[in-house]
């Protein structure tokens, strides 16, 4: 096992001043926390108007930003929707990604789902949240982990950036922000309840990556996620 | 982790990885659809040189709800005293691509040589060498205790495991029985002392090791004693093999009857401990000797619950050990 | 390297146990001259022998000992050739700088009786690298049951003086006093492998804080010190010599210095492994530390160094016991009990007890030569003086060398060292038997005609392998 990997916990703890971190000196920030805070509310908007309200929605966010994001999400969905109760719910797709022998031992996550579902998603709406999307593999295990847990309805995707690079059939149907990038770069979604420090999505080279740093632990988008 | 052959020196890190990895094995099992996809095309060898089915079918159970493939080989009645053969098979199994190997043995470090004597390079997972080691016995062991008395999980294991991320810290163990020949005592005691708890063997002294003073743990000879005086809160019997009551060398006891009298645990036994201890078993029991029905019935007895969690602990195990890249998950630390 | 029977050495600047440096001359199988270094003339005429060459060695430093006597090897023959041949095994003793060694009695068929004695003594004699002798079983098939014929393997030409049933105890109180007893008649002595059987049963390795950890069943210090405990009082009460063979505990070194405070006819041998190995090395299960008697603890090899340097243990035996790849590469407790020896013994005695100040290059000849031939009773050829007109057995040493141990570059037949990978100090640079050199320049001499008028007259060719 290599330690500095596995937890969610154990990602660096340096983010709340990025120009501390010597790996994004050349790194520039496309998002701000403003709007982040608009884009999750535009979304939350779209959300509704694209279910024609919020009956049997399911909002499951992937760790680790995504539960963030999800739990967001919630809370303005709660606003525009009184009907809404603000209840969210975890989805862990470590056991169905692609690519679990090319990369270090991942954690194991939580999947929870709120309490009032009774343990069943059959015939929800449900809304997968994530950070960013890249070739779409997470979104794809994500399905898979889905089809484990019951039958929704409908199944759609939020994410905070599409970033390109697709390698699966995977769309976006709600996107915070579309993101023109070079494979080769790096694009960080920096949450300051999961990271500290104050919102924000920055794009950077790649090269500068350092050794121990991992998709799983930054909540970047990089490699094949 | 690219071996799980002992609990001495797992780190306490690693250890409730596997804690909580095993809570989130445990949730998927109370799905309609139990089965993961996640060691597809991975191969999980099952190599018993002793019966155990109890222990074989919860392996075989974990690693095809992870969707390994399993080959069981039972090598019990081939040639295991003229050594050699252990060998052979690790090379059998090295030519057949064998990705993990589960191996159970009569002789201690049987577990070890398979992973480090150079013959092939699968994980190995310790299920139980001679009077060595057991670790998934001691985690599934850990596991239960935390669920109960520190998780408060619901029973039907969905909903949030308060318990992950703990330890056992706080927590006290008593261990009874015959620890001298027990590889269940030996993991338990090492496992449990990293997760914090306290453990105190209790045994006849012809059945604790000379050495054991150097174990993270104390030794008492009196099991009325430690019940009543230490209020341990999980009380874990150990089972006593018939050989041992044999003349001869064997006879550890004087008789059955005299080691139940003051070693067995029963409802008179039970009453002594606070209200929310639990009684343990690693099973198979002997009812009547070790442990009486009533004990091992009661509502605090969470034997049957212990074989339940054995599946998730194995589940946790088996992915850890396959799930990433070898050469970057190998941690020297377990493959002690 | 053809070395002719009757060629003349003049070993240059050699240190006769460790002193200053003499030039020996040794010449017909003897120690012909012995002079101030640089001063000894190359002796052309010593032999008489027109075909004899003179070969000198350049021995500037090296320390010249009497050849070495193990009272404690294992050569397998007749029975298991798959690990050991005599021929095999006591050329790996020439390579270790050894001029005699006790051949031990647990051979198939046993060494029980003068027919197979006498066997194993010819091999010996054909192989011309030692001198085989042949230690006599004390009950029939190391049984334990009943007296073999003692007698008749002392009669016999292989001139047994040396019993015991080593890999086994003589542990019925009874029988070990009647062959005490018996063996008095021919100046014998019982060899005895202190173990209570009852204590060691399905034991695997030293009983202790490492067993208890992992998990293999012990073998306690006290099933060794009982039976010494009981053999000694035997002894003085049967008023009989007593041999311990490879004592390892410091329990057994207290009761030996007793016994000989009391004045006990008892010796005593550790072996090279007891003096440095501990039980630490079980924890990897790697079955080429698994020796019986076991090894023990850090506290019980500083009780041996202690009691070889006082004098309370009298030698260092080797206990040599090869075993094939199939009995080592596999699971500990199926493995087999034992250790090579013959070629490390000299570097352990000399990295335990002379570079740590215990013990003088004079004491290595006291305990690893002098000492072994006087208990086996051969000190007619072995464990002589260094002087002129003595037997030129005698081993050469460079104990300025270095070398790392690998098995399977050893001699013996077996690679089941416990000392691969290490550096151990010293090397044997040359061991002549009766002038003959059987090693020299480091590497045994093959090749040669065996120097067949050794001890019978006989010349024999052609048995070289």
């Amino acid at each position: 096992m290599n330690p500095g990997s596995r937890m969610p916990e154990s990602s660096p703890p340096s983010s709340t001043d990025p120009s501390a971190d010597p790996s994004i000196l050349a790194a520039r920030t496309v998002l701000g926390e403003a709007d982040i805070a608009r884009a999750l509310t535009r979304i939350a908007h779209e959300i509704v108007e694209r279910n024609k309200g919020a009956a049997d929605l399911l909002l499951l966010g992937i760790p680790t930003r995504g539960v963030q994001l999800a739990r967001r999400l919630a809370e303005r969905l709660a606003e525009i929707e009184p009907a809404f109760n603000g209840e969210y719910g975890t989805l862990d797709v470590t056991m169905y990604r692609d690519d679990l022998r090319r990369q270090p031992t991942r954690a194991v996550g939580q999947t929870v789902l709120p309490g009032s579902l009774d343990g069943t998603i059959d015939d929800k709406v449900v809304v997968l949240v994530d950070d960013v999307l890249f070739s779409g593999r997470t979104i794809r295990a994500a399905l898979d982990a889905l089809n484990d847990l019951g039958r929704p309805r409908v199944v759609q995707l939020a994410a905070l950036v599409d970033r390109g690079h697709r390698e699966l059939p995977i769309r976006a149907d709600y996107v915070g922000k579309n993101l023109p990038t070079s494979r080769s770069e790096r694009v960080r979604v920096r949450l300051a309840d999961v990271d500290g420090g104050v919102d924000a999505v920055v794009i950077s080279a790649a090269s500068t990556t350092p050794a121990s740093m991992t998709p799983a632990s930054t909540g970047e988008s990089g490699g094949a996620r | 982790m690219k071996h799980l052959l002992t609990t001495q020196g797992l780190s306490k890190g690693d250890a409730i990885l596997l804690l909580d990895t095993s809570a989130q094995m445990a949730a998927t099992q109370s799905r309609e659809n139990k089965k993961l996809p996640t060691l597809r095309g991975r191969t999980v060898v099952n190599l018993f040189y002793e019966d155990s089915t109890r222990t074989r079918i919860s392996f075989e159970t974990a690693a095809k709800r992870l969707s390994a493939d399993v080959i069981n080989f039972s090598a019990k009645g081939s040639s295991v005293s003229k050594g050699e053969s252990l060998k052979d098979t690790a090379l059998t199994l090295h030519a057949m691509g064998a990705d993990a190997v589960v191996v159970r043995h009569s002789a201690s470090g049987a577990a070890h040589q398979l992973a480090h004597a150079g013959w092939l390079d699968a994980g190995v997972l310790n299920a139980g060498d001679g009077m060595h080691q057991h670790p998934t016995q001691a985690l599934l062991d850990a596991f239960t205790i935390r669920r109960h008395l520190v998780g408060n999980v619901g029973e039907d294991g969905r909903g949030t495991d308060t318990s992950a991320g703990a330890d056992l810290s706080g927590l006290r163990v008593a261990i009874v029985g015959d620890v001298l020949h027990s590889r269940v005592a030996r993991s338990n005691v090492y496992l449990l002392h990293t997760l914090g708890a306290e453990v105190t063997l209790v045994a006849p002294p012809t059945l604790v090791p000379v050495g054991v003073e150097t174990w993270p743990c104390r030794v008492s000879y009196h099991l009325d004693e430690t019940l009543e005086q230490w209020q341990p809160d999980a009380v874990m019997m150990l089972r006593v093999q018939r050989e041992r009551m044999s003349g001869g060398s064997g006879s550890f006891f004087p008789s059955p009857m005299e080691y139940s009298r003051k070693f067995g645990f029963d409802a008179r036994r039970l009453a002594v401990l606070p209200d929310h201890s639990i009684v343990m078993h690693p099973g198979p029991m002997n009812r009547g000797l070790e442990i009486s029905a009533a004990a091992a019935d009661h509502p605090r007895s969470v034997i049957v619950e212990q074989v339940a969690n054995g599946v998730a602990v194995r589940m946790a195990a088996l992915y850890l050990l396959l799930a990433g890249t070898d050469a970057a998950g190998t941690d020297e630390r377990n493959t002690l | 390297m053809s070395t002719p029977t009757s060629a003349t050495y003049v070993l240059r600047g050699v240190r006769p146990y460790g002193t200053d440096p003499v030039d020996v001359v040794l010449a017909d199988g003897v120690i012909a001259a012995i002079g101030a270094s640089g001063t000894v003339e190359v002796p052309e005429a010593v032999t008489g022998d027109v075909t004899g060459d003179v070969i000198e060695v350049r021995a500037e430093g090296h320390v010249l000992l009497p050849g070495l006597v193990d009272l404690h090897t294992h050569l397998r023959e007749p029975g298991r050739e798959d690990a050991e041949t005599v021929f095999s095994g006591t050329r790996a003793a020439a390579a270790g700088g050894f001029t005699a060694v006790h051949a031990m009695a647990n051979t198939t068929p046993t060494q029980d009786t003068a027919g197979v004695v006498e066997q194993v003594y010819r091999l010996g004699q054909e192989a011309g690298w030692v001198d085989v002798h042949p230690v006599g079983a004390v009950t029939v098939g190391l049984g334990g049951e009943k007296l073999a014929e003692l007698g008749a393997m002392a009669d016999s030409a292989a001139r047994v003086r040396v019993f015991s049933d080593d890999g086994k105890c003589v542990h019925d109180p009874v029988l070990m006093r009647r062959a005490l007893e018996y063996v008095k008649a021919f100046d014998g002595v019982v060899a005895q492998h202190a173990q209570e059987p009852r204590l060691t049963e399905g034991a695997q390795m030293n009983e202790g804080v490492v067993s208890a950890q992992i998990g293999l069943t012990g073998w306690p210090a006290v099933a060794e010190e009982s039976i010494i405990a009981r053999d000694v009082l035997l002894a003085e009460h049967v008023g009989s010599r007593l041999h311990v063979c490879h004592l390892s505990t410091a329990g057994s070194v207290e009761i030996i210095r007793w016994a000989k405070g009391r004045g006990i006819d008892v010796t005593a041998e550790v072996t090279p492994h007891h003096l440095v190995l501990t039980d630490d090395l079980a924890r990897d299960y790697d079955p080429v530390f698994k020796v019986n008697p076991p090894l023990r603890t850090a506290k019980d090899v500083e009780a041996v160094r202690a009691g070889l340097a006082d004098g309370t243990i009298d030698i260092v035996a080797t206990d040599h016991a090869p075993h094939p790849v199939e009995d080592k590469d596999c699971e500990w407790s199926s493995a087999a009990f034992g250790m090579t020896g013959l070629e490390t013994a000299l570097s352990v005695v000399q990295q335990t007890m002379v570079d740590t100040g215990r013990m003088t290059w004079a004491d290595v000849a006291r305990v690893l030569s002098e000492n072994p031939a006087r208990i086996g009773r051969i000190t007619e050829s072995q464990g002589r003086p260094i002087a002129v007109g003595e037997p030129a057995n005698l081993t050469l040493v460079d104990p300025s060398a270095a070398r790392t141990i690998d098995g399977r570059s050893q001699v013996t037949a077996s690679d089941n060292t416990p000392f691969a990978g290490m550096e151990l100090p010293g090397r044997v640079v040359a061991t002549f038997l009766r002038g003959r050199a059987t090693v020299l320049d480091g590497a045994v001499v093959d090749g040669a005609v065996v120097d067949g008028a050794a001890t019978d007259g006989k010349t024999l060719e052609g048995v070289t392998r």
